[in-house]
């Protein structure tokens, strides 16, 4: 239901710039009208590449675009109708298997959508192509406030896909007050009702930001403390999960998580009981990003896609469906007010001047990152250490137990 | 304990083991028909994320990709492991105990290791210039990829089929006037089809199952299993429990058909021999 009123009052938005011939980037001349939902600017060659068969290969976050699935826009069809260029969507889970998938040489994509210090580490290792803003005009279009981030310090790279920030989940019937900091989910009282990144760089940073400190740690030393903390917090700790928290937290089944605002939103949507908080120590702002891989073969048509990404009517129906914060100032005008001016999504200056990004680490921190991480998670599982030394006698007690047999049945043969 | 105390300990005892293995597709099925996203609270019933299902075009190509690759490379490598395996059959006993394990190798490497090797094998291939300007990946590594998997798979269902044949039947076909390729063809396959079959529908089964070999090679294409693994971060849609719920549909059903087909298969060929013993006795 919410979801008609959203996409009727952006419609109703859209014709009243229309009419009005409003400020904004919406009033650079006419329109043209693609789809029911979506109009994009007519001051620009949309259909430049549409008689050379290219196919382009975007590499987005799963869920992450408004694909026409439950009742939303297809913003991909509208993109293939207007420009004549195929799409190849597909998707992946992790900046991580993002990363491992380029660098392998295993695939080429021209448009693909890492996080933060995603973006630094992959610039860094020159696998990202700059852009070339003028086949981008709707990057004018982007709050000044999501440019210009340490991993992307001049935007050359980087045209902002979404941003959010993380905060902690709260069941209002399950804690005795709401909770305020991060050291909330280390509070013995809640034992056993608290849920927990299943994700290293995440998990860390809340247990850096309760100790104040940063959450891009400048050395291995720091790291051992940090991941000291989160063992400490092991007892109290549910599960670790990732998407399995929706359901989790929905049913009433733990107490609080961490989770990003943007699903904070969708789960308070589905239970009224929850609620959302900013932790005081500071929070985790991220942004995920639009880049062409170096490798690229389409690179201008790539860059057409990331403009037509830019566009209001686009901006606005990915918004809607993925339920993230968006960074076009002229999609957050067309938001409802109850979302527009929302402290889960568009959190205030006292947030923000808490909030930190991620930065690409050095090496040798990011190995002791993983390392330690996989140590905290096997740590103290009900003597898994133990199953495993069991478990390799077993084996190798079965193989002498064939080899055994085969050879009495060789004897028994030969007799 | 008495008779009538065992028989309800067995009964349980299945019960418990069918709702094991059952309860959690039961629980998925249902969860198809929910109105809200949710999968801890039912709201309503409804019919949507069907509609939606057959609307959404990337878990639909998706799908579409993984029946194809898993029926292009089960018949490849049925075909291909088949012959392997009349080859193998063939060899001395010492060659043939080698490559035999040999072939085992992949069946039991960890799905990781054979998929990362094939993609540096295609990387490499790819570095030579083979696949041209678009590169290698894609279809065909997929496909290599999928058949290299297969066809142990097939050998290892083949194989003891073969070596059950009496091998008097291939000569003794000879005998009565068959060509060579006419015995393999009339005598020696018919035989081993029922094998041949079912290490059909077991390639088929991993081909559509697959998900870490067909990661490390699909380039820029996507099988089902991949689509759904990244929805991880975000909640994975209803869509697929919708999804889930139609293939599982469809697998029972051609299971019972097939049960059906069988066991009328049987009984006929029972009557049949019971006649001809009812006939004999007349006489």
């Amino acid at each position: 239901m919410k979801h008609c009123v959203r996409k009727s009052a952006a419609l109703l938005a859209v014709l009243a710039l229309a009419l009005t011939g409003a400020p904004g980037v919406l009033a650079e001349g006419e329109q043209i009208q693609v789809s029911e939902d979506i109009s994009v600017s007519a001051d620009y060659d949309w259909t430049r590449f549409a008689d050379d068969g290219i196919t382009l290969n975007v590499y987005n976050w799963g869920l992450y675009i408004s694909d026409g699935s439950d009742d939303s826009v297809n913003v991909l069809s509208a993109f293939e109708d207007l420009t004549g260029i195929k799409v190849n969507y597909t998707t992946f889970d992790s900046n991580e298997s993002l990363y491992a998938k380029l660098k392998s040489g295993g695939a080429t994509y021209d448009v693909i959508v890492p996080s933060d210090y995603m973006v630094g580490k992959m610039a860094a290792e020159g696998m990202l192509a700059p852009l070339d803003f003028a086949n981008i005009p709707n990057f004018a279009g982007v709050g000044e406030e999501y440019l210009g981030w340490d991993f992307d310090p001049d935007n050359t790279y980087s045209v902002p896909y979404t941003w959010g920030t993380t905060g902690l989940i709260y069941n209002t019937t399950l804690v005795d007050e709401a909770p305020t900091s991060w050291a909330a989910l280390w509070d013995v009282q809640y034992a056993n009702n608290v849920l927990m990144f299943n994700n290293s760089r995440d998990a860390y940073a809340i247990a850096a930001k309760k100790l104040g400190y940063s959450l891009n740690p400048a050395s291995v030393e720091e790291v051992d403390i940090i991941m000291e903390e989160l063992k400490a917090q092991k007892s109290v700790v549910q599960a670790y999960v990732m998407d399995e928290i929706f359901d989790k937290m929905e049913g009433g089944e733990a107490a609080m998580a961490p989770y990003y605002a943007g699903d904070a939103l969708t789960m308070i949507d589905e239970n009224p009981d929850l609620a959302f908080v900013h932790p005081s120590e500071g929070v985790n702002f991220f942004v995920d990003s639009m880049c062409v891989p170096a490798n690229s073969k389409n690179k201008e048509a790539a860059e057409l896609f990331i403009n037509y990404m830019c566009e209001p009517s686009v901006g606005l129906a990915n918004c809607d469906y993925i339920g993230y914060s968006t960074p076009i100032t002229a999609v957050w005008e067309q938001l409802d007010d109850d979302l527009k001016y929302s402290e889960i999504a568009y959190p205030g200056e006292e947030v923000m001047a808490k909030a930190e990004v991620f930065s690409t680490l050095p090496d040798e921190v990011n190995a002791a990152m993983d390392a330690q991480w996989s140590e905290m998670k096997s740590y103290e599982e009900g003597g898994s250490g133990w199953m495993v030394v069991v478990m390799l006698l077993l084996a190798i007690a079965v193989s002498f137990f064939n080899i055994w047999r085969k050879l009495r049945k060789k004897a028994r043969d030969n007799y | 304990m008495n008779k009538k105390q065992s028989v309800l300990l067995q009964r349980t005892y299945i019960i418990l083991i069918f709702c094991f293995m059952y309860l959690p597709i039961a629980v998925m099925i249902a969860f198809s028909f929910n109105e809200s996203k949710s999968r801890a609270n039912f709201t309503g019933f409804t019919l949507d994320w069907y509609k939606s299902l057959f609307h959404n075009e990337m878990i639909l190509s998706a799908l579409g990709l993984s029946l194809i690759l898993a029926l292009v490379s089960s018949v490849l490598a049925t075909v291909l492991g088949t012959l392997a395996t009349i080859g193998i059959h063939s060899m001395s006993r010492r060659t043939q105990l080698i490559v035999n394990n040999i072939s085992y190798v992949p069946v039991v490497n960890p799905e990781i290791i054979t998929g990362v090797s094939l993609m540096l094998l295609f990387v490499m291939a790819q570095n030579f210039g083979l696949g041209g300007d678009s590169g290698l990946f894609g279809w065909p590594t997929l496909l290599v990829a999928h058949i290299t998997f297969n066809v142990p798979y097939v050998i290892f269902n083949v194989g003891p089929k073969l070596r059950q044949l009496d091998p008097s039947l291939y000569n003794a076909a000879l005998d009565l006037g068959c060509t060579p390729r006419q015995a393999f063809f009339k005598v020696i396959l018919p035989q081993l089809s029922p094998a041949i079959l079912s290490a059909f529908l077991i390639c088929l089964t991993y081909s559509i199952d697959d998900f870490m070999i067909s990661y490390f090679n699909s380039g820029t294409m996507q099988t089902l299993p991949i689509a759904i693994y990244s929805m991880t971060r975000k909640k994975v849609s209803p869509e697929i429990n919708a999804l889930s719920a139609v293939m599982f549909c469809v697998i029972l059903a051609i299971i019972l058909v097939s049960n059906a087909a069988d066991s009328r298969a049987y009984r006929k060929n029972q009557n049949a021999i019971r006649k001809a013993m009812q006939e004999e006795g007349a006489r």
